[in-house]
């Protein structure tokens, strides 16, 4: 019969789709976790073995190592654990004031780079062309042997005299502190800016839902100035102090310190990373399709409406995938400190492998750590990316 | 009716002085940036001509050039790090022979800077006659490789099983050479520094490290829940945390857990950990290129009766690999660029070598800015270089437009 050629009435087994599949599962699960138990259990025979436990009990253990800089208390009599915590905590300040400076100099550089002036275009591709192709490790080399090592004694500090003095020993900063009874006005200056979002987005939701022009924008600027001023004045006039750094003796006293291995570390992270934002901007900026500001153009709007409405919406649409993915390098890239002394995560990690003589554990906890650093952000900023996705269409 | 490009005159090019006042006078704004830009570029230019010729001390540069290149790679041997040169340049020119537009740039820098380097006049005892004429050979080899690579019927399959074979040859022959051997007396990696062991690291890391990236790719895309998950947390785990952090591991943790006996080399230990880290990265980009693929192909490649192995390897594999290899180009960029971390786990490449060298003599020691600008040089030049290759390649494959 001619259905018995066309559909055999039994597919023998070694074709069997079904029967293939279920083999393919058990062998490849069987090889992956065999190679896993391999791996894991040598392992731990190892550090057993060697008396190396995976135990974290020593992290209580005294340190007694010093750390240059840390923005908690901390001295060498203080635990491991305390240390590893200093570590982190100058891992992510030195990341977040690099976002902070590679996001204005990059949307800087990107802007000129699409500048109609032919001059002011080619020294933003100079710049970029500069930075992205030396390797960040040769920048902070430069930067902080080449500059930052030749800056001159305390007594011939670079300066702008009452605001900022440059010398061997770190930048000092003219820098703003409360004075006695000035939580008040911290306290109102945040209630401000608090209020001001929440009028800022009330009043836009009603004007959206409503139809009805309620000068969102005027009105939201109004608090974010008013609350904070009822402060000012109730704390009494002079809620704030500008503190000046003045020289005393051999140094530099007051003001806001910023230690040269850390400003070495912020400007090559800054300058090196900004350079692919830059790129990134730029790209996100020509991503928007000309029709879109043709179009606005035709519906009457000012170029500033077309900027801010037309243009960054769709712009940041684009951007932001690969400007979280740069701010995750930068985050990483930050570990390069230890070739100048900035000690941060990795740093500390080092020393406390060399002090505490255990290899193994600390390695665990640092590499966890910065995966940790790296999920977070990755899962905020993805968070934020869906919403600004969400509002096009 | 359509206008074709035929009936319509191109426009005229613009006249300087036209050009001047669209490109850089257009507005009042634009006039004062142009200003703004001319005093910076000029006061920068300016300064840093009078530091580069007149403060600077180029001596840790012009003392030991060699070191950069080789490191401590015996000199006696150094005939075979020649030999591997003149290799190179001979496939240089061929490669412009053969792909053209993207490697001629680069082969006619490399043979102009080899040309001039050859004949430039600097008093050094260690550049001597025989380098020169050495040097000299390069430019030769070049344009003698281009004009093969032109007229023969050299096809690009060729030049390309050409350069694997000198790939291979160079680190696994020529350069380490053989225990017993008079012709090839063996020379361990310690030795080894400079531009070699940054070239060797970042080459190396790239080509083993496409293996795996390809089958972590496809892993990531099973229908096999173990493999799959096996490849994605591979992926973000490595991918989450810095490259430092696992050279770290490769040299000195991996170091702990292995007999003293067997212990694995340090560079190769470097070479393994780049490889695991680039491995990642190069799995995400061919992941990029398998979505690509629309899933027509597959349907019809399955209408065929093709078995699952063949459509990814006939059908799927090809594509994506085609769309991929820019992405791979810029990968390998930040990868050679990325080898200099390797100086923090103690090898000697070219970063390293610059700090060896800066140790050399008690009078080059605050001479850093003059060594790390040379090795920036350097390293901006292979990257630029690179990148140019890599846009070239973008329009030619015309990823963006499909």
């Amino acid at each position: 019969m001619v259905t018995d050629e066309y559909f055999p009435k039994k597919i023998p087994i070694w074709r069997d789709e079904r029967v293939l599949k279920a083999v393919a599962l058990i062998i490849s699960s069987l090889i992956v976790i065999g190679f896993l138990y391999w791996v894991i259990g040598n392992f731990i025979a190892i550090t057993q073995q060697r008396g190396m436990p995976l135990t974290y009990g020593f992290l209580k253990e005294a340190a007694g190592f010093p750390i240059k800089e840390s923005f908690i208390p901390y001295d060498s009599t203080m635990s491991f654990g305390r240390a590893v915590l200093v570590g982190l905590i100058n891992t992510l300040v030195v990341s977040a004031a690099g976002i902070l400076v590679a996001t204005v100099l990059g949307f800087l550089i990107g802007l000129m780079r699409l500048s109609s002036n032919w001059l002011i275009s080619r020294i933003g591709l100079a710049y970029i062309e500069f930075h992205r192709n030396i390797p960040l490790l040769v920048l902070l080399f430069l930067w902080y042997f080449g500059v930052f090592t030749k800056l001159p004694a305390v007594k011939e500090s670079i300066a702008v005299p009452g605001f900022i003095y440059i010398n061997q020993r770190g930048f000092y900063l003219t820098w703003p502190r409360l004075a006695e009874g000035g939580t008040l006005f911290a306290a109102s200056l945040v209630a401000g800016i608090l209020l001001a979002i929440v009028t800022w987005s009330v009043l836009r939701r009603i004007r959206e839902v409503k139809g009805k022009e309620t000068y969102f924008g005027r009105v939201s600027l109004a608090v974010l100035i008013l609350v904070p001023l009822v402060g000012w004045f109730a704390s009494g006039g002079r809620p704030m102090l500008l503190d000046v750094p003045i020289l005393k003796g051999f140094n530099f006293q007051g003001g806001l310190r910023l230690t040269t291995e850390f400003t070495a570390l912020l400007i090559g992270l800054a300058m090196y990373t900004s350079a692919f934002i830059a790129e990134v901007v730029r790209s996100g900026i020509q991503a928007v399709q000309k029709g879109q500001i043709e179009a606005a153009r035709a519906v009457g709007l000012r170029y500033s409406q077309i900027l801010s409405l037309i243009i960054i919406p769709q712009a940041m649409r684009v951007m932001i995938p690969p400007l979280i993915s740069q701010y995750l390098n930068l985050t990483k890239n930050s570990s390069l400190a230890l070739v100048i002394g900035y000690q941060e995560l990795f740093a500390i990690g080092k020393v406390t492998i060399n002090q505490a003589g255990r290899a193994v554990p600390v390695f665990i906890l640092i590499m966890a750590t910065y995966l940790a650093i790296s999920l977070l952000t990755s899962i905020i900023l993805n968070i934020y990316n869906k919403r600004v996705q969400f509002i096009e269409r | 009716m359509i206008v074709t490009s035929k009936e319509s005159t191109p426009p005229l090019p613009p006249s300087p002085l036209e050009w001047v006042r669209k490109n850089l006078f257009s507005n009042w704004i634009n006039a004062l940036l142009t200003i703004l830009g001319v005093t910076v570029v000029y006061f920068a230019v300016v300064n840093l001509a009078t530091w580069a010729l007149k403060t600077a001390d180029w001596s840790p540069i012009t003392a030991a050039p060699l070191l950069y290149l080789v490191g401590q790679y015996p000199r006696e041997e150094l005939w075979r790090a020649g030999v591997s040169m003149l290799m190179i340049t001979f496939l240089v020119g061929m490669s412009w022979g053969v792909w053209k537009r993207y490697v001629r740039p680069f082969a006619i820098f490399l043979a102009i800077l080899l040309g001039v380097l050859a004949i430039i006049p600097l008093e050094t005892s260690t550049i001597t006659l025989a380098i020169r004429v050495f040097m000299l050979i390069n430019p030769i080899l070049i344009y003698l490789g281009y004009r093969i690579g032109r007229l023969l019927p050299v096809h690009g399959s060729h030049v390309a099983a050409l350069w694997l074979i000198v790939l291979l040859l160079i680190p696994l022959v020529i350069l380490p050479g053989f225990t017993n051997s008079s012709l090839l007396p063996k020379v361990p990696t310690t030795v080894w520094g400079g531009l070699l062991i940054t070239l060797l690291l970042s080459v190396g890391g790239i080509v083993l490290s496409f293996p795996f990236g390809v089958l972590l790719a496809l892993g990531r895309r099973s229908s096999l829940p173990v493999v799959k998950w096996f490849s994605i947390s591979f992926i973000e785990l490595v991918r989450g945390v810095p490259l430092v952090t696992i050279l770290f591991m490769f040299s000195v943790i991996l170091a702990l857990f292995l007999p003293t006996e067997s212990r694995i080399d340090r560079v190769i230990r470097a070479l393994m950990g780049i490889v695991f880290f680039s491995a990642a990265y190069t799995a995400e980009n061919v992941r990029g290129g398998l979505q690509a693929i629309p899933p027509g192909q597959v349907e019809a490649a399955k209408a065929l009766g093709l078995k699952n192995l063949h459509i990814t390897s006939l059908i799927v594999l090809p594509q994506a690999l085609r769309l991929v290899i820019p992405t791979i180009v810029g990968q390998f960029i930040s990868l050679f660029k990325d080898t200099t971390l390797v100086y923090i786990v103690g090898i000697n490449d070219l970063l390293g070598m610059g700090n060896a060298v800066l140790k050399l003599k008690p009078e080059f020691v605050r001479l850093q800015m003059e060594v790390y600008l040379f090795i920036a040089l350097i390293f901006w030049i292979f990257s630029y270089f690179m990148s140019y290759a890599s846009l070239q390649l973008e329009e030619a494959l015309g990823v963006g437009e499909r």
